[in-house]
């Protein structure tokens, strides 16, 4: 029997005015695997990414997460439901120590009312301990535990992107979806956003990846959707997509253009 | 390891908390050799600093910019006003009829009523506003302040609730534990002033809000309403439920501002709509503001200095008064130097005078 995919949408369209933004796309991600979706500028990449994070309700279109009907109605069920996400331009709590933005991630997972942390419940404070060992262990994860005090604006960007990802992995995601996440960075900068993706993976996470770099796609990714114009242009394996002809031609233009 | 390190060489935390409580336990006693009056401006000073409070959860944790926040104050002292003055049982026969002896609603019931209706009124404002930020959340607070101001001012017909602008008085004076804080109490030689005794009150009022608040600050419902302030988009993704954390804040810094209107209300045995201007919110704004946004010690201070601050100016304002011959009105004047003072702390201190520590922005890495 086979397991059910993380993440699996059909037909998802989306028109804005005159402009069909995405035109029937679907794709599904299987447990463990790095995605990859990629395209130009304008593809839909991001008009996708944001229908499945629940900024944009979708004109047509079935979505199921983990084989059960996904339609979030508000952006904050997104996260309950299981899709963790990252922002292309960095979005992290400025004034807050990266320590308790992570903490911020457990949220949803923890109960703790107003009443709760006036008295100081004892079921509060336990819950309390719980949340900042496991923030400071997802700090380690990521590898900034030494900023755990630092307020998270005062990081460099290599490790607020760090950090960003470890508070969307404190929501206990079945899918991490993030978008751009080595957009900005330098070689160095990409090799050990490259290195931590992969570990995460190989932990048993899931992850969506939406990348201008196709270098680091290609390498990362175990499969890819290029999409164009809102359509999807080729899917498959990173070295099936790569050889596609079409694929080539909405990259570097039809060999008759030049 | 950090902590130890910043309070290496220092006192430790407890022994400064427990002098500074002393230390205003007992400044009313020391104050009231110079005449009751400084009392009474020490009790404002509480009374600022219990509103401040309040206020910071909702403008200093959760970032949502309220200046209609005396709206709440007004409630809570309205509220005991109706229910432990003659008032209602002289506008209503019937009600006169059914409460022979008049109603006094015991201090003990009023506080959590207060704190709850309050809490309610805070729903019931901010629920329209959940969609808007910054100037224009400001704007529409602002307009809610006004509006209770003016029901206040005209609820006397047609049915005569408030009283309208000739105010409630006859307020009954607070009573706890068999003491009427209104008398004074003479242990041998030594009497205590009742303003003292009001004094008392709100220091506790005070030291358990510092404590609600703090408590609050530092729990997972304080760190959402932080996070909603800090990036509302990125909040939501991660899961918190903006609209219930929002109204959740208006709710908790609404009831402090009830509870202080009840002790307001019971302290001065009077309250009519004037003393719930907009003047008064803008006034907590800046205390809140100039102390240093979300951070609680600033917060004190801050409504310490502008409570204190307009009675110590009278005395300066006296002698340029007599200087310029008695050209300059010494109400002016003193409104003037307010300004001025806020203008250069504002100047040189813009995160206030004592914001949160800063610890890492000194940025250095390894």
């Amino acid at each position: 029997m086979a397991d059910a995919p993380i993440l699996k949408v059909e037909g998802a369209s989306k028109r804005f005015g005159g402009l069909q933004a995405l035109d029937s796309v679907g794709l599904s991600v299987a447990r463990g695997q790095i995605y990859g979706l990629i395209g130009p500028n304008g593809a839909g990449k991001t008009t996708f990414f944001n229908l499945i994070t629940g900024l944009y309700v979708p004109d047509a279109g079935r979505f199921e997460l983990q084989g059960r009907p996904y339609e979030p109605r508000a952006v904050h069920e997104v996260a309950r439901a299981g899709i963790a996400r990252t922002f292309q331009n960095i979005r992290l709590f400025g004034d807050m120590t990266a320590l308790e933005n992570v903490m911020v991630g457990r949220h949803l997972r923890t109960r703790a009312g107003i009443f709760g942390a006036v008295l100081r419940l004892p079921s509060c404070r336990r819950e309390e301990r719980e949340i900042a060992e496991r923030a400071h262990a997802l700090l380690d994860y990521v590898g900034i535990a030494r900023l755990a005090a630092w307020r998270a604006r005062t990081l460099s960007y290599g490790d607020q992107r760090r950090l960003e990802i470890a508070r969307a992995l404190a929501t206990d995601p079945v899918l991490l979806a993030l978008d751009e996440p080595a957009a900005g960075m330098n070689a160095t900068e990409k090799q050990q956003l490259r290195g931590l993706i992969e570990k995460i993976r190989d932990d048993g996470r899931t992850l969506l990846l939406i990348e201008h770099d196709v270098k680091l796609v290609m390498r990362l990714c175990d499969r890819v959707t290029v999409l164009d114009y809102g359509r999807e242009l080729a899917a498959g394996s990173p070295a099936e997509v790569q050889r596609d002809p079409r694929v080539i031609e909405a990259y570097l233009g039809t060999a008759g253009a030049h | 390891m950090t902590s130890a390190q910043t309070h290496s060489g220092r006192l430790p935390g407890w022994l400064i908390w427990t002098l500074a409580l002393a230390g205003a336990v007992l400044l009313p006693l020391v104050l009231q050799q110079f005449g009751n009056a400084w009392v009474r401006i020490a009790d404002m000073a509480l009374l600022y600093v219990l509103l401040a409070i309040g206020l910071n959860i909702i403008v200093g944790y959760a970032g949502l910019l309220d200046l209609g926040y005396v709206a709440f104050f007004a409630v809570g002292a309205y509220l005991f006003a109706i229910l432990a003055s003659p008032h209602l049982t002289e506008a209503f026969p019937a009600l006169a009829a059914a409460f022979p002896g008049g109603l006094h609603l015991s201090i003990w019931v009023a506080l959590p009523l207060a704190a709850g209706v309050a809490a309610l009124f805070g729903i019931l404002l901010g629920a329209p506003t959940l969609k808007l930020r910054g100037d224009y959340l400001a704007i529409v607070t602002l307009g809610f302040g006004e509006i209770i101001r003016v029901f206040l001012n005209n609820l006397d017909h047609p049915i005569n609730l408030t009283n309208g602008p000739r105010g409630i008085g006859q307020i009954d004076a607070i009573q706890m534990f068999g003491w009427k804080l209104s008398r004074r109490i003479e242990i041998g030689d030594f009497e205590i002033a009742s303003v003292t005794l009001i004094y008392w009150l709100l220091l506790a009022l005070v030291v358990l809000a510092i404590i609600v608040s703090h408590r609050l600050a530092d729990s997972r419902i304080g760190r959402a309403w932080m996070a909603i302030r800090e990036d509302e988009i990125a909040a939501k993704a991660m899961g918190i439920n903006t609209r219930n954390m929002k109204l959740l804040a208006f709710a908790a810094g609404a009831s402090f501002g009830g509870v202080s209107g009840v002790v307001f209300a019971g302290f001065q045995g009077f309250i009519s709509p004037e003393s719930f201007s907009l003047m008064e919110s803008i006034m907590i704004v800046a205390m809140v503001v100039l102390g240093g946004l979300g951070h609680l010690p600033g917060v004190v201070l801050g409504a310490v200095l502008l409570a204190a601050l307009p009675e110590v100016l009278r005395y300066v304002a006296g002698p340029l008064q007599a200087l310029t011959g008695g050209r300059l009105d010494a109400a002016i004047l003193r409104q003037m130097l307010i300004a001025l003072a806020m203008i250069i702390v504002m100047l040189l201190r813009p995160r206030g005078l004592w914001p949160t520590p800063d610890r890492g922005d000194k940025v250095a890495r390894g």
